[in-house]
């Protein structure tokens, strides 16, 4: 069995759940900083606080997934965004315990530093992922076993750009969450957000995939797309991916500006998870194999095929276990959110 | 000292694992103790066990997002800062740590969520069932990460890759079930419930002190000082066997922690010196002598640290130290136990008097045991990550040390702030206590309990 290969799905896999779990919930920590009043502000937090746990628990999944099944791919990657990680380690820092800590904090002063340090933590660990991103896919350089570049070598016009559309898709999770969890004035508001992002995800899609293509030829050659010519043999199989995250935009739009509060709440969700999808798919395509862009693959990174077997027995057993209980709690708080329904005081 | 990358790589790995330790340590011991008062309370039907849970769930609740937040930071660190590591020993403790994820993180994180805010939605049954999956997560959880690092400190069931110099494991269960494991596992997590059950003496005490002597603050002293009475025994014989073992496979960690330079068949037991590793002698030392044929079961001459070539030598100093405030700490716990016990017995727990001025300082033993215990074990370990394979300076990441000294700059100004924070508003509900009428039942039973308006409402009739 080709166990690197089924690792990377599985990581890729974990990953995409992280990005829409928790791109929520930092989503909705960075438009808490617009939130009108008080109340509101723990009404958004209120739809996230059961399940922040753990959504993050998917990060971890992530990175220690990286570290078990691809331990050279790791070995390289972090150190390139060393930066980058910090940002987003202390930024996720100070979101999570805000959570709690925004409820205890007795003065005025102590409670508006916890609320700016979860839409603000939420805000940099948002923009720290997407540089993270940004600089994945603009490729790290290698010597032998390890990282070779500079510490600023991921900083480029380009992971800002990636680092700005993963902000803005984020927001645009984070509202069509709220959208589905929240009623009255602060839905409508929340679709309001949603409208926005959505419109600036669809630039920030197009800019991005535009270019990526030209960040390596190899990306170039697989899609059969240049700046002069599209070669159809190749681009023709792989189009209905942009097709479909097109189709996805445009009925998203309706949802959200067209039909508003006639459309059902639980699409404008669907519908942004699943331009994620397209989105991460595309991505998928342009890297495949590479695990450390342009210069190692799965195959070449990964750990021995017994540690991947071992992992695997576990993963096999215990994913479906976690997915079903994660699917249980988030359906044991189905609904709009409650108000009263907490255990602070 | 040069503060180049390796330096202040080992400092920023020290104080992001050591600020961490606590919060597991502490909530390890604390669900254990929520499970077990909320089966107290389905059980006995016991409106005190209720009040003991719904109170200390809200410490746990922001302990357990500390230790959420700075476990995070340690899943990035050793690729961040300890890249040859992590390529090395990837494909052998990966897969621990990966497991640890995968069979304790999520139980922990999800079912947390119905802890804390799912009493409404689901029975008494299945919230106590949530409970008890936390409480099992976390003790998963450090049965993995002990045997990750025991791996580190008695590498067994491996071979090296001649091509690549990395590590690979031949035998799992070798591998996961390494010698030092067994004992460490059970050493830690007995460290915890101590630690948790010195917290909590420490919280009922400062109650009796302040005069607010309610049923939940006299079980709270009488379960944590029964807990101490009764596992502190229990820890001195899993310390005992700890260094049995380790003594058997890192001899020059157990030379460090006894004082000892020299190789003798009989050797001492150090109360006091000041280890001085330039010119290989204690200063101003303090000895028991004669006390190795009672303590380690062996034959074989006890090998002081001039046996191995200095640059093998773990740093005398902090290991030397660190045990022996370890060892302090544990025996004032113990004494505190069995003194908790006696007013017990006596019906005098909640007279103010000595025994609560001193209960309250002891509530910080725990965590000094745990991270002294631990410096004692890591840098024992020292010159190397993998003992006796991958030294320290080997391991590290081709990072600058600009970067590195950013990062720790950063760690500590941001642990300082959450510390802090955490810490006071722990103890603001810690030391708030019980100070409304136990007997009172909550009069809107269709509101389950622990929903923020039968909390309110409990307080409002029970004021």
């Amino acid at each position: 069995m080709d166990y690197p290969l089924i690792w990377s799905l599985l990581i890729a896999t974990a990953v995409m759940l992280y990005v829409l779990l928790d791109g929520s919930d930092l989503g909705i920590g960075i438009l808490t900083a617009f939130a009108k009043s008080d109340e509101e502000r723990n009404l958004m937090t209120a739809t996230i606080e059961p399940v922040w746990d753990g959504n993050e628990t998917w990060l971890i999944l992530g990175g220690g997934g990286l570290f078990a099944a691809f331990p050279l791919a790791y070995a390289i990657l972090m150190p390139a965004f060393y930066i980058p990680v910090l940002l987003m380690l202390a930024a996720l820092i100070f979101r999570g315990v805000a959570f709690e800590f925004r409820h205890k904090a007795v003065r005025t002063t102590t409670r508006h530093f916890w609320n700016g340090a979860f839409s603000y933590g939420s805000l940099f660990a948002a923009f720290a992922q997407g540089l993270i991103l940004g600089g994945f896919i603009q490729g790290v350089s290698v010597d032998g076993r390890s990282f070779a570049g500079g510490t600023f070598d991921w900083l480029t016009p380009f992971t800002l750009l990636v680092a700005l559309s993963v902000t803005g898709g984020y927001v645009l999770l984070g509202s069509s969450w709220l959208v589905l969890k929240t009623e009255g004035g602060l839905q409508k508001w929340s679709r309001a957000w949603a409208r926005r992002s959505s419109l600036f995800v669809a630039l920030a899609m197009a800019a991005i995939s535009l270019a990526t293509l030209s960040i390596d030829p190899r990306v170039t050659e697989r899609w059969g797309v240049t700046m002069q010519a599209i070669e159809f043999g190749k681009f023709l199989p792989l189009a209905p991916i942009p097709l479909l995250a097109g189709l996805l935009l445009v009925a998203l739009w309706r949802d959200l500006s067209i039909l508003g509060d006639k459309a059902p709440d639980w699409r404008p969700m669907v519908l942004s998870a699943a331009l994620f999808l397209t989105g991460y798919l595309g991505l998928g395509i342009s890297l495949f194999p590479y695990l450390v862009p342009f210069e190692l693959t799965i195959w070449e990174t990964a750990a021995r095929d017994n540690a991947l077997q071992l992992m695997l027995v576990g993963a096999s057993i215990m994913l479906p276990v976690i997915l079903a209980y994660t699917i249980y709690v988030y359906s044991l708080f189905w609904g709009k959110v409650d108000p009263e329904e907490s255990y602070h005081d | 000292m040069e503060f180049d990358a390796l330096i202040l790589s080992r400092l920023q790995f020290a104080f992001v694992v050591a600020f961490h330790i606590m919060f597991p340590a502490f909530t390890i011991g604390l669900a254990a103790f929520l499970a077990v008062a909320e089966g107290l309370w389905l059980f006995t039907k016991k409106e005190v066990f209720k009040r003991l849970y719904l109170h200390w769930v809200k410490i746990f609740a922001l302990a357990f997002g500390i230790g959420v937040v700075s476990g995070v930071v340690m899943s990035y660190q050793f690729g961040t800062n300890w890249a040859v590591f992590s390529d090395k020993a990837g494909s052998v403790i990966g897969p621990l740590l990966g497991y640890e994820v995968l069979t304790a993180f999520f139980l922990e994180a999800t079912f947390l969520g119905v802890m804390l805010f799912g009493w409404k939605r689901v029975g008494p049954t299945l919230h106590f069932v949530a409970t008890c999956a936390v409480a099992i997560g976390t003790s998963i959880s450090a049965f993995w990460i002990l045997s990750a690092n025991s791996w580190m400190q008695t590498p067994v069931g491996f071979d090296i890759d001649p091509e690549t110099g990395n590590f690979f494991a031949t035998d799992w269960w070798a591998v996961i079930f390494n010698p030092s494991f067994p004992s460490r596992y059970v050493h830690m997590m007995l460290a915890a419930f101590i630690t948790t059950a010195a917290v909590v003496l420490a919280a009922g005490a400062y109650q009796v002190i302040r005069g607010r002597v309610t049923e939940p603050t006299r079980w709270q002293i009488r379960m944590a000082s029964g807990t101490l009475l009764l596992l502190m025994p229990l820890q001195i014989w899993a310390g005992h066997w700890s260094g049995e073992v380790a003594h058997h496979y890192q001899p020059a960690k157990v030379a460090a922690m006894e004082g000892w330079w020299e190789t003798s068949d009989v050797q001492g037991t150090i109360l006091f010196a000041i280890p001085d590793a330039e010119n290989e002698r204690n200063i101003a030392e303090i000895m028991i002598p004669g006390t190795s044929p009672y303590l380690f079961n062996t034959d074989e001459p006890l090998q002081g640290l001039n046996a191995f070539p200095e640059d093998e030598r773990p740093p005398v100093f902090p290991v030397f130290w660190s045990f022996r405030i370890m060892v302090g700490a544990g025996m004032i716990m113990l004494f505190m136990g069995g003194w908790g016990v006696a007013l017990w017995a006596m019906k005098r727990i909640e007279k103010p008097g000595l025994f609560h001025w001193l209960a309250v300082p002891t509530g910080i033993l725990g965590f000094v045991a745990v991270i002294t215990g631990w410096i004692v074990a890591e840098v024992g370990r020292q010159p190397y990550t993998v003992y006796g394979f991958l030294r320290t300076e080997d391991s590290i990441s081709p990072v600058e040390p600009a970067a590195v000294a950013t990062s720790l700059i950063v760690f500590m100004v941001v642990y300082a702030i959450i510390f802090t924070a955490g810490v006071i508003y722990m103890a603001r509900i810690a030391t708030r206590g019980f100070d409304d009428d136990p007997t009172d039942p909550p009069v809107r039973e269709h509101r389950a309990p622990g929903s923020a308006l039968a909390s309110v409402t409990d307080k409002a009739e029970e004021a």
